[in-house]
């Protein structure tokens, strides 16, 4: 689960991070507030979405030439920049053509930078552990530093028991060429970077950029969190702070019905039981010639509610023109699997062919169902018999 | 022969609610030596000819049992593991799917404390040996005794590979689902270690899918180490990336763990690819039939 800039920031700043000083506003008034509450110093309009690349993006249909960053000095300015903000969708290169609705600003005072550095922890899948990542080079974009200069990136593993060690934090600071009492503000963003990691079960936690100003503060100027869903049940404080309109609707709708699906581009749905399966059904979808338009894994007992909701979340694409559905049954039996699917057909009232390939647990029983249902249900046998059939009725042949 | 489980095997049932009693009685009609359930608060009892006890160490005491099923549920999964290993239970079997990746993380370093111990999952269908033993949820009826070692990151598609296999005549020695998570307990490199000692095995086929880049080391483990013929599949050719397929691991990021990159990985290192899913089986047996 993915959080908000200014909500990451509330998360280190409460394990002791500096922050610059920033407030949050869902209108030009409160903007403007917020603006005045600096004393009319210069402030920084960034649009809170969960997407990346908003710097460098644009507000859909406004005419605006500005991104959704934006550095500003007057009241005036931070009034049309805000309504602008508030009013149009906001495109990067993580959106998609029709850009993600901005319903909050975080209107942050502008600091005078002297150097950006770059601070991040992942879990390390190779060794098992977190790792904190720093880099002299910040600002930028750390997975193109790390295809081109990966020596710039400093590495240090955390225990996920100990947390940060001093040593640890302070070998960073220094290698990274910090100075004086620079040394220890790095350190104490560090510790609060690790902290926040292991207490809140992040799976991404990034500071980019961590800056000096020019007064030889260090900050996080940006801040940028995932959190692993298998551990929100043991912080609700963090699953409260989930945006529902930042998620795809069909995504959400899905994960309601214990549905796991991600949205694709082409024009042949898929229902299949089992990630591996489902991926694999699309990849030979493709592999026919055809495309996929999602992935869709109803899970290891998936009910006739669930067949139900999963074709729906899939007719309501407007590009699928074929389904197929790839069940190998195991513990789902296929006859089990096949009420549902007639049931569920019946009642969603389908409007494109569908494609059933059943395989395993009681599969002849299964077959039987279908066939003698008198509805317009294609069987097939394998994958690859199904994967043409789909890719065929999807073109229009028969 | 075979890796890991035998008809010796002597398994108990850590989370004896609905979906472990399920799967345990599933086990024991196989064939598998069941011999208790564990459910704090429950021992004493018997559940449909299970017996059950309060706690791993006192299952261990009084049956003599040499591996475990955990079904309990993601909060108390990991303390269930480390309950497990610290019985002395030598095979552990995680089923659970959901454990939080920072818990696995302690789990594991935790386990590398204690060798011997060797842990399966999270988040896998578990463990078989055809016609002997079964700890997981998979259907037994369609694995057949043989010599082909299978190592895979998924439920239903394993069992794709299985039923082609069988169909063509091709019996399995053992399959490990080592499971769909960031971090699982065995990886493909420890899983092909066991393989190429045992005498059981001939061939493997290893069922990857995209994130990470174990696939990538266990290529490089295969050229250098594995003498049997090895064929391999690698799922979500067309996943995008940032995105989570299903499983928890099953996501390209930070520009790593995309399919393309392993494919060419384990094709580089003379491992045959399957192309298509419907070709699983037949990637394999033309494997073997070049060999001859």
């Amino acid at each position: 689960m993915k959080i908000h800039e200014y909500q990451a920031k509330e998360l280190l700043a409460a394990e002791g991070a500096a922050v610059p000083p920033g407030k949050v506003a869902t209108s030009v008034d409160q903007a403007l507030a917020a603006f005045d509450s600096f004393g009319g110093a210069p402030v920084v309009l960034k649009a809170q979405i969960h997407a990346g690349g908003r710097g460098k993006g644009s507000f859909v249909g406004s005419g605006a030439d500005f991104g959704g960053v934006k550095y500003l000095t007057s009241r005036e300015k931070v009034g049309e920049v805000a309504k602008v903000m508030l009013a149009y969708p906001l495109q990067t290169k993580q959106t998609g053509a029709d850009g993600q609705k901005v319903s909050t600003l975080l209107v942050q005072k502008a600091a005078d930078i002297a150097k950006e550095y770059y601070l991040g922890m992942v879990l390390d899948r190779a060794s098992g552990v977190p790792v904190m990542m720093a880099s002299a080079e910040g600002g930028v974009d750390i997975e193109e530093v790390a295809a081109h200069s990966p020596e710039k990136i400093l590495k240090e593993k955390i225990s996920p028991e100990l947390g940060l060690l001093p040593f640890q934090a302070r070998k960073l600071a220094f290698e990274l060429g910090f100075q004086g009492d620079q040394v220890a503000q790095a350190e104490g963003i560090m510790r609060a970077l690790s902290r926040v990691f292991l207490e809140k079960d992040c799976s991404i936690a990034e500071i980019n950029p961590l800056v000096v100003t020019k007064e030889g503060k260090v900050e996080a100027l940006d801040a940028k969190m995932v959190f692993d869903d298998n551990a929100l049940f043991r912080h609700p404080e963090i699953a409260s702070l989930r945006d529902e309109s930042e998620e795809d609707p069909a995504e959400l709708r899905a994960a309601q019905s214990g549905l796991s699906f991600v949205r694709m581009e082409g024009s042949i749905g898929c229902l299949v039981n089992g990630a591996g399966l489902a991926m694999s059904t699309m990849d030979i979808i493709k592999y026919h010639g055809g495309e996929p338009a999602n992935f869709l894994d109803v899970g290891g007992g998936a009910n006739k509610d669930q067949v139900t909701e999963a074709f729906r979340i899939i007719l309501s694409d407007k590009r699928v023109k074929a389904v197929l559905v790839n069940i190998f049954g195991g513990i789902m039996k296929c006859d089990t699997i096949a009420q549902a699917i007639l049931a569920a057909f019946k009642e969603v009232g389908f409007h494109v062919p569908l494609v059933v390939r059943l395989e395993g647990t009681n599969v002849d029983a299964g077959k039987k169902l279908l066939a003698e249902s008198g509805l317009n249900i294609a069987a097939a046998s394998g994958m690859a018999e199904a994967a043409q059939k789909v890719v065929d009725a999807a073109r229009g042949k028969k | 022969m075979s890796i890991l489980i035998d008809k010796n095997t002597r398994v108990i049932c850590q989370g004896m609610g609905k979906a472990g009693t399920f799967h345990a009685l599933g086990c024991r009609e196989y064939g598998t030596q069941v011999v208790g359930g564990v459910t704090p608060g429950k021992g004493g009892s018997t559940k449909e000819g299970i017996h059950l006890f309060n706690t791993v160490h006192e299952a261990v005491q009084k049956t003599g049992a040499n591996a475990t099923m955990i079904f309990v549920p993601p909060p108390g999964a990991a303390d269930a593991i480390l309950e497990a290993a610290d019985a002395g239970i030598s095979v552990i079997v995680a089923i659970t799917e959901g454990i939080p990746v920072l818990d696995m993380a302690k789990v594991k370093r935790e386990l590398a404390k204690r060798p011997g111990i060797r842990l399966i999952g999270p988040n896998c269908p578990g463990v078989i040996t055809p016609g002997q033993c079964k700890i997981g949820i998979m259907p037994g009826y369609i694995h057949k005794p043989g010599p082909i070692g299978i190592i895979s990151r998924s439920g239903t598609l394993t069992y794709e590979a299985v039923f082609q296999l069988s169909a063509l005549g091709l019996g399995q020695s053992t399959c490990i689902g080592i499971g769909g998570d960031p971090i699982i307990g065995t990886n493909q490199i420890d899983s092909l270690k066991m393989f190429q000692e045992d005498p059981g095995t001939e061939a493997i086929l290893m069922m990857g899918e995209i994130g990470g880049t174990a696939e990538e080391e266990a290529a490089e483990y295969i050229k250098k180490h594995v003498t049997k013929p090895v064929a391999a599949f690698i799922a979500g050719q067309t996943a995008p990336p940032g995105k989570r397929m299903g499983h928890a691991g099953a996501i390209i990021s930070g520009g790593t763990g995309s399919a393309a990159d392993k494919i060419k990985s384990l094709e580089a290192n003379g491992i045959a690819v399957a192309k298509s899913p419907a070709d699983l089986g037949v990637t394999v047996q033309k494997m073997l039939a070049g060999r001859k």
